[in-house]
């Protein structure tokens, strides 16, 4: 597919792993934010492609992980009652809040629908006037605005049955989490491309001149993560904490504009918790009060709920860069995907998830292949 | 979840005000809303995410950023080993 393909090209790859070699002079930690960028990282082998010392840790951008268990089974409770149709994005479904998931709550009888787009859910609501159609509205700024869309049509067209539950999470405020922490590790980042299409790049700049760190706004593509770990390593040997953006084919400093302007009307900052991490100020989104009549969390009444985490999840470490999958005792053993024990697990996305499907519970130490080193006869 | 697909837009189209357009992908057509790209036009690329084109591929960087990878390393190969065809023997690569 174009576009893609020509981004996965192996030779290519090897050219740029051959450059950060070249360039890099001294140990590097890396993190990644976006758990696509991690499942892509893991998926394709990315950080074994890397030369020794550059080390890639997995930042907290899977928006499903983060999602608070409170609110996973604030969801479950609403998916539950009689009048409410509950949609939500096919990721979320697997995810076990405190009693089973929304696959349990549909195999009960609950009305559970997977929707491909927000807008789905007005089509739904249009055919079902007398249900409440209720969409689990998560996710990270690249979310926001279909989500915002959702809500302004519905509040425009006077649609009363649909309501979101929202649980929206900013990425720069995760960052700034990450780097005040005494025991930080992380020394540049590779920025989330699909977030600062929607909201550009200028929120890190001062991240990067505050903290002394370099963010290079990168893409999904292998070659797209290896060039931005090789800009990533550049402006750390020069010691530039500036802002470059890889994925230019994609996105500018300023974002999408149309785009900002809709979740600017329908949404504000708020606190928000994070799953494994705890709560971050102003991190997340809420609607505007003007929008409450489709607020789930307003309309359904769902009691006090009370949720425990296992002691022995480590994910709050894991997202921050701190630790890795495999200095869990529980990973790959008591945790594993079909019986999650915490954020970093719940989805695809998590890094010990994605460790989980790509096989790196089954080995501790990959053996490396000799793919990254040059040839003695010359560079491919 | 931040997954967006580029595709091309193969028609477009006005659903209850909204403009919308129809996008393949590889063998794939899906729906797409192009609120958020009032530019996109047919034939182009457009990233889209959750059903909402969220921007135009620009082909020129593409290109560009493509380039940028080919020319990569190309100084050290310069630096490569002559091969001596005769004394290598067998066929070209």
């Amino acid at each position: 597919m174009k576009y893609l393909d020509e981004y996965r090209d192996g030779k290519l790859a090897q050219k740029v792993v051959n450059e950060i070699r070249k360039v890099q002079t001294r140990p590097w930690v890396i993190m990644e934010v976006c758990g696509g960028q991690t499942h892509s990282i893991v998926k394709h082998g990315i950080d074994f492609l890397l030369p020794e010392g550059i080390e890639l840790v997995h930042g907290p951008g899977c928006p499903v992980c983060v999602t608070p268990l409170e609110m996973i089974d604030k969801a479950h409770a609403i998916a539950r009652q009689q009048e409410v149709i509950f949609c939500s994005f096919g990721d979320m479904l697997r995810v076990p809040g405190s009693e089973g998931d929304l696959f349990s709550i549909k195999s009960q009888g609950g009305d559970v629908r997977i929707v491909y787009s927000p807008l789905d859910c007005i089509k739904i609501a249009r055919a079902n006037p007398d249900k409440m159609v209720v969409f689990f509205a998560i996710g990270f700024e690249t979310t926001a605005p279909a989500n915002a869309m959702l809500v302004w049509r519905a509040h425009q067209e006077g649609i009363k049955n649909v309501s979101v539950l929202v649980s929206h999470v900013l990425v720069p405020p995760a960052i700034s989490f990450i780097l005040d922490s005494s025991q930080n590790r992380v020394q540049g980042f590779l920025g989330p491309g699909h977030v600062c299409t929607i909201v550009g790049y200028s929120d890190y700049e001062p991240i990067a001149e505050r903290y002394h760190v370099p963010i290079v706004i990168t893409g999904f593509e292998p070659l797209d993560l290896l060039q931005g770990t090789l800009m990533t390593v550049r402006l750390l040997e020069a010691g530039r904490n500036v802002v470059e953006n890889q994925y230019a084919r994609v996105l500018g400093r300023e974002g999408n504009r149309a785009a900002q302007k809709l979740v600017e009307d329908v949404f504000e900052v708020s606190d928000r918790k994070w799953r494994g991490v705890g709560n971050i100020p102003a991190s997340g989104l809420q609607l505007r009060s003007q929008f409450r009549e489709h607020d789930a969390e307003r309309l359904f009444d769902v009691g006090e709920i009370d949720t425990k985490e296992p002691e022995i999840c480590i994910s709050g470490q894991i997202l921050r860069g701190i630790k890795k999958p495999h200095d869990c005792t529980a990973f790959g053993t008591l945790c594993t995907p079909q019986n999650p024990l915490g954020a970093t697990m719940v989805s695809a996305e998590g890094s010990c998830a994605a460790y989980y499907t790509y096989g790196r519970h089954l080995k501790k130490e990959p053996e490396l292949v000799s793919i990254a080193a040059p040839s003695p006869g010359g560079a491919a | 979840m931040c997954l967006a697909i580029p595709g091309r837009v193969i028609e477009q189209f006005e659903r209850q005000g909204m403009r919308m357009a129809r996008v393949q992908f590889g063998g794939i057509v899906r729906e797409a809303c192009l609120e958020y790209v009032p530019d996109a036009q047919i034939g182009q690329y457009v990233l889209v995410h959750v059903g909402f084109a969220i921007s135009v591929v620009d082909e020129e960087e593409a290109r560009r950023t493509y380039e940028l990878l080919e020319q990569m390393d190309q100084l050290s190969e310069l630096d490569a080993p002559e091969v001596d065809e005769a004394r290598a023997g067998g066929k070209p690569q």
